[in-house]
């Protein structure tokens, strides 16, 4: 099966996908988008987080061939160049990140809460990553990053 | 090799499925992708319905609210809180926001887990299940739909089109027990909604029996208990005693196993407390409202 999606502003096109193939495998293993990480393919640790015609998702509950002729925003789509977003900068600042395997979700799930509610109450903070598991920092770290970055971008 | 079926109308789908009954059809896939990648399922075939309108799409129908079986969890908090409450606060317990943004209430209704967050408040409302096939279209009482553990009164041929539901006439709550605020199946979880106009008290429970179940001795009990003490005209406060009494009338209706979630005694246990909660919040709403 043909898929061809638009991912960060570029039409990408994968053969022979497998049907029962999720969109984090066409992104990581036909496109070579390796941001968005592969750990429990059930929806329940976030770390493979993107946009999906501009809404959140885990791309490991979407199938391949439901993203045909849909936009993908990966985590690779939010830097320029070498340039990082200010969600990114404010989590290497305030130490948000450990090992960094949950980081990319992690910053895709803060930017989606950020766009629709640019000043978050810590509880706003702690609902909206619910669904982002870290087992190293313990999260504090994370919510000072996604204050840090609010206070940032709306400034 | 799956089988992959995209179609781009509802006629179309139904055609599908006529065709390959066999085909699990998919939405947000928050359930069928999680079978599929840790292969515990693979389907022979795949109907994906996220390219049918139709589906998405939520009015009115004869004073029922009629809301397409792709309408998502996300959609349903923001879109219909104000006139279903109880579905609503059901709707923010489910998974994490990644998951609200595609799970559907169609899909609850299709996996027709007896765990299913949905499930209560849709009891509790008197909700429709509308079921189509290319022989026609039928709507089966959701307390009529759930049959036993993930089996429902769908028959292969048919796809889950929307559910019809009543505007709230009375406060409704929900209430859900699990080890987090997020990501959990419930352990056991109670809905409640009280009919002002009609002056009656519904109930759904979930996660504690093979299907969810509603506790009509509960119900017919605390409507006694309201209308003896004209209690509807008159909104005070509710005799404790009859509460508790609600709360162990709906711990006996369950019939809950012991399982990796937790106990049948802890399940029915759990049950009472929340049922009494449940009932206290909405009576307080209720007095609230005759107050205004």
């Amino acid at each position: 099966m043909k898929v061809s999606c638009s991912v960060n502003g570029q039409v990408l096109v994968a053969d022979d996908v497998w049907e029962g193939e999720s969109l984090l495998y066409v992104l990581r293993e036909r496109f070579g988008l390796y941001g968005s990480k592969n750990a429990c393919e059930q929806g329940e640790c976030g770390s493979c987080s993107v946009y999906l015609d501009g809404v959140l998702v885990c791309a490991c509950l979407v199938l391949g061939g439901q993203v045909n002729g849909r936009e993908i925003l990966t985590v690779e789509g939010l830097s320029h160049r070498t340039a990082l977003h200010p969600v990114q900068t404010a989590f290497v600042e305030a130490g948000a990140v450990q090992c960094g395997f949950c980081t990319p979700g992690l910053v895709v799930a803060a930017h989606d809460l950020l766009r629709r509610v640019p000043d978050p109450t810590e509880a706003q903070i702690r609902e909206a990553l619910a669904g982002n598991i870290c087992r190293c920092t313990g999260y504090a770290k994370i919510i000072d990053a996604v204050q840090l970055a609010a206070g940032r971008m709306s400034g | 090799m799956i089988h992959f079926l995209q179609p781009a109308s509802w006629s179309e789908a139904l055609a599908m499925k006529a065709a390959h009954p066999e085909a699990m059809p998919i939405a947000g896939g928050t359930d069928v992708m999680v079978e599929i990648n840790l292969d515990l399922h693979r389907p022979a075939g795949i109907i994906d319905l996220t390219r049918v309108p139709e589906l998405t799409e939520w009015g009115t129908d004869d004073g029922l609210l009629r809301i397409g079986a792709g309408v998502t969890y996300s959609r349903i908090i923001n879109e219909l809180g104000d006139r279903l409450p109880g579905l609503a606060m059901a709707s923010r317990t489910v998974g994490s926001p990644q998951i609200r943004n595609r799970g559907t209430v169609g899909g609850n209704l299709g996996t027709a887990s007896p765990a299913g967050d949905a499930h209560p408040p849709l009891l509790a409302s008197d909700a429709l299940v509308e079921l189509a096939s290319n022989s026609g279209t039928r709507r089966v009482p959701a307390r009529e739909f759930f049959i036993a553990p993930k089996r429902s009164a769908r028959r292969d041929d048919e796809l889950i089109a929307a559910f019809l539901i009543e505007p709230a006439a009375g406060p409704q709550q929900f209430s859900k027990v699990g080890t987090r605020n997020a990501m959990v199946i419930a352990v056991c979880s109670f809905a409640l909604a009280i009919d002002a106009t009609r002056k009656r008290v519904a109930t759904g429970i979930g996660s504690a029996g093979p299907t969810p179940i509603r506790a009509t001795d509960a119900e017919s009990f605390i409507e006694g208990v309201l209308d003896e003490g004209r209690l509807w005209e008159r909104p005070a406060e509710v005799p404790t005693s009859a509460v508790t009494r609600f709360g162990e009338l709906v711990a006996a209706a369950a019939r809950p196993i012991d399982d990796v979630r937790g106990t049948a005694a802890y399940r029915r246990h759990a049950l009472a407390v929340l049922a009494r909660r449940c009932f206290t919040w909405a009576w307080v709403d209720y007095r609230r409202m005759g107050a205004a």
